[in-house]
């Protein structure tokens, strides 16, 4: 038997966890966006409860690293694993409430149908749950190079946020009953954009985890 | 390492050891710097106790032995022929695995290596005895009962006493192999603790089995790995926040890990 | 719970295993009741015979032996015999003995476990001193004669020569546990004094000598002990079975108490034979029994501070 073998199975298992909190968020996503494209306030309604879940993997999967830091004193590679494993689970549960406030809008919309057809924000959701699905896989394998290659991503999250800024201020000085829908939008606009920047937040933190240094990818 | 030139107190360079054929250390370069405590971390019988042995040139006490390269300290090469291993060994003092107390009362231990050097006066010994004590933590518990037996004392009480039997004689560096390794958690804290408070005095340079206590105490870790058989080889050296954050090397991490094996 | 650790757990409930006759404790246990028997057997015929010996000695000497057979000379009669000058001549002869082997002794001992290089050479001596220790006293005899009255052209049968013979005969044992008690003094003692900048000669001083005192001590009584009771070297070199003056220096003639008890024994008469005799016998070992007791009670107080 290897040296270590339970405690290497608890790391793999805090891993796995992360994993399974990473899936419940990208479900969440999609979900949210689903309810808004669909205007469906059942399906955003659903969000807003399951988010108590990830809300609860947050706290268990905090509570299993400090557990597991008591207990086995994880040093160098490990510790660093088992910080960042910490500090991803913190921004996937934000990652989650932003889901739930686009839930939250969604249930805010009174009208009916969309003025027009949410191209950008779609386009910008799709990037979101895309880049979410390359940095779970790049935490998995501890690939930090795939993690960095996500800035460019998140530019692209960057400028559509600005795209849909503009376009719905231009919106909302042509035609006034347009502006609680504009607003709205930008709102959630703005959601997917932090979304994505969390998601270089959790890149930036798979880098420490690798290398030990840290990195800025939002700068 | 950037660690400055004149902070340097021991410069061991290409040290090679040898016990009859085997050699027992390969190559070891390390710089120590002054005022810090030392920890060098391994594997038994990676030849960390040896090492340390060659500092103050112990290692000559053992029939059929050989040691290549140079240790310079203070200036010298330790091993020149002209050093006297003795006039080495009362600059840098060395506290053991086992508390080793003389069978003599507490006063007499911390008193003997003065009495050796020749201080005669009564008063002067008293006074070397008060202090090393009270920078061993120890003055507290003993100073009713001076003239009791050292054996009466508990073990962690017995090493502090051989510390401050160290102290006694004002070294410069002081080695230390595995001194807590046969105490309890609470009297290994209290040497831990006594240790941070003299390094303003003393470099400290402690061997040590016990990763946690060199991630605790030292500055600077030096991490020696054996190969085939027990040839002890320096993998890594360095800060010990560092090492124990993010280690350079593969041999590091694996051993810091506990994934030796 | 697995089901093999069920099965097993079943099994054990059918039979309880401490009811169990199954093993082969009982007859282990008498083979072990057999053994002690025995051992008791050997340890009864010891002190038994010793007892009728010693029974048999103080019941002789009872009314012989009192103040005046301790201080007068011998005589020629058994009533007025004493043992005063051998008295005299063994306890001299004793003391002279301490001072030479002492220092030749711890002298050896120390030169052979501090300062010798280990090799075949040392190894070589030391196996002679351990079978010089196994060599019969009257070689010892011998050698004395030769060696002092021979060739050194010392006068035989004096306090010096017969003190020398007698130093020759427990050297051995004196070096051999004086180097018991060296080797005793922990390694990390005199790592410790070493470690600390002392030179060889301050930690054979200071920590070495001083914690092989005790060992050294009991070796030296015992085998001051062994030369107080030595005769034949003595008879070899010439000392006098009885003599009527206490010896005034090293150069006077003497006889000692085993010579005297040896002479007496072969005397014609009652009172000698069955009186002095054992009277002297008991003196004797009244004396080892002393140096015996003060040999353990110096190692009980060495290891009581040991610990």
């Amino acid at each position: 038997m290897k040296p270590r073998e339970q405690y290497m199975e608890s790391l793999r298992q805090l891993k796995n966890e992360i994993m399974k909190m990473g899936i419940l968020v990208e479900e969440a996503l999609s979900k949210a966006m689903k309810a808004l494209t669909e205007l469906d306030s059942d399906l955003a309604e659903s969000v807003i409860t399951e988010d108590m879940m990830i809300n609860r993997m947050e706290i268990e999967i905090e509570d299993r690293s400090i557990a597991l830091i008591a207990t086995e004193q994880p040093v160098a590679g490990d510790l660093r694993h088992v910080i960042t494993g910490m500090r991803i689970v913190t921004q996937l549960e934000r990652m989650g409430d932003h889901a739930v406030h686009i839930a939250k809008s969604t249930l805010r919309f009174e009208c009916k149908a969309f003025k027009k057809p949410l191209i950008d924000i779609s386009k910008m959701a799709e990037l979101c749950i895309s880049m979410h699905r390359e940095v779970l896989s790049a935490f998995m394998d501890e690939d930090e190079i795939r993690a960095r290659n996500l800035v460019d991503l998140d530019d692209e999250v960057d400028s559509l946020h600005e795209k849909v800024q503009r376009d719905m201020f231009t919106g909302m000085v042509e035609d006034e009953s347009f502006l609680s829908q504009a607003l709205q939008l930008t709102y959630i606009s703005r959601y997917l954009e932090r979304f994505a920047d969390h998601i270089t937040n959790i890149s930036e933190w798979i880098i420490y985890g690798k290398t030990g240094n840290h990195v800025d990818l939002n700068g | 390492m950037g660690i400055a030139k004149n902070d340097i107190v021991l410069e061991i360079k290409n040290l090679n050891f040898y016990y009859g054929e085997l050699q027992a250390l390969i190559n070891i370069n390390l710089e120590i710097k002054r005022n810090t405590i030392t920890s060098i971390i391994g594997p038994s019988g990676c030849g960390k106790s040896t090492m340390l042995r060659c500092i103050n040139r112990m290692n000559e006490l053992i029939d059929d032995t050989r040691t290549e390269g140079e240790i310079f300290y203070d200036g010298r090469n330790i091993f020149d022929s002209d050093v006297d291993p003795v006039k080495l060994r009362r600059k840098i003092g060395m506290v053991f695995q086992q508390p080793n107390p003389f069978p003599k009362n507490i006063f007499d231990n911390v008193a003997y290596g003065p009495k050796m050097y020749g201080t005669r006066n009564r008063q002067k010994l008293r006074e070397i005895v008060e202090i090393s004590l009270k920078k061993a933590a120890l003055w507290d518990e003993v100073k009713d009962r001076l003239l009791d037996k050292s054996l009466s004392l508990s073990g962690g009480q017995q090493q502090r006493l051989c510390i401050a039997r160290t102290l006694a004689v004002e070294p410069d560096i002081i080695l230390m192999d595995e001194p807590a390794s046969s105490l309890d958690p609470i009297a290994t804290m209290r040497i831990e603790q006594l240790l941070r408070e003299v390094t303003d005095d003393y470099t400290i340079i402690i061997v040590t089995n016990n990763m946690q206590q060199a991630s605790r105490i030292s500055e600077y870790t030096a991490f020696i790995n054996a190969k085939e058989r027990r040839s002890g080889f320096l993998v890594e050296y360095g800060r010990t926040q560092d090492l124990f954050i993010k280690p350079q090397m593969k041999q590091t991490e694996d051993y810091i890990s506990g994934r030796f094996g | 719970m697995n089901q093999a650790k069920l099965e097993k757990r079943a099994m054990l409930n059918q039979e309880s295993f401490l009811s169990s006759k199954n093993d082969n404790i009982k007859s282990e246990w008498i083979k072990g009741r057999i053994f002690l028997l025995i051992c008791i057997v050997s340890i009864l015929f010891g002190i038994l015979s010793l007892a009728a010996l010693l029974i048999y000695v103080f019941w002789d000497a009872l009314g012989w032996l009192n103040w005046q057979f301790i201080t007068s000379t011998p005589s020629r009669f058994a009533s007025k015999a004493g043992i005063f000058p051998m008295l005299m001549g063994s306890g001299f002869i004793i003391m002279l003995v301490a001072l030479f082997s002492l220092p030749l002794g711890v002298g050896t001992a120390v030169y052979l476990e501090e300062y010798a290089p280990k090799n075949l050479f040392k190894k070589f001596i030391e196996i002679n001193i351990s079978n010089l220790a196994g060599v019969p006293s009257i070689v010892y005899g011998l050698l004395g004669l030769g060696l002092f009255v021979s060739f050194l052209d010392l006068t035989h049968g004096t306090i010096l020569v017969g003190a020398l013979t007698l130093t020759l005969r427990i050297l051995p044992v004196v070096i051999v546990t004086s180097q018991e008690a060296i080797k005793a003094v922990p390694v990390s003692h005199r790592r410790a004094s070493i470690g600390l900048g002392t030179t060889k000669w301050q930690m054979i001083r200071s920590v070495v000598l001083p914690e092989s005192v005790p060992g050294i001590m009991t070796g030296m009584i015992l085998a001051l002990a062994v030369a107080m009771g030595e005769t034949a070297p003595l008879i070899m070199i010439g000392a006098a079975t009885s003599i009527f003056t206490a010896p005034r220096n090293i150069h006077s003639s003497f006889s000692s108490l085993p010579l005297q008890i040896f002479a007496w024994s072969d005397f014609p008469g009652e009172g000698f034979r069955h009186g002095v005799t054992p009277a002297a016998i008991v003196v004797l070992l009244v004396i080892l029994m002393i140096m015996n007791g003060a040999a353990i009670y110096i190692r009980h107080r060495f290891s009581r501070d040991k610990n």
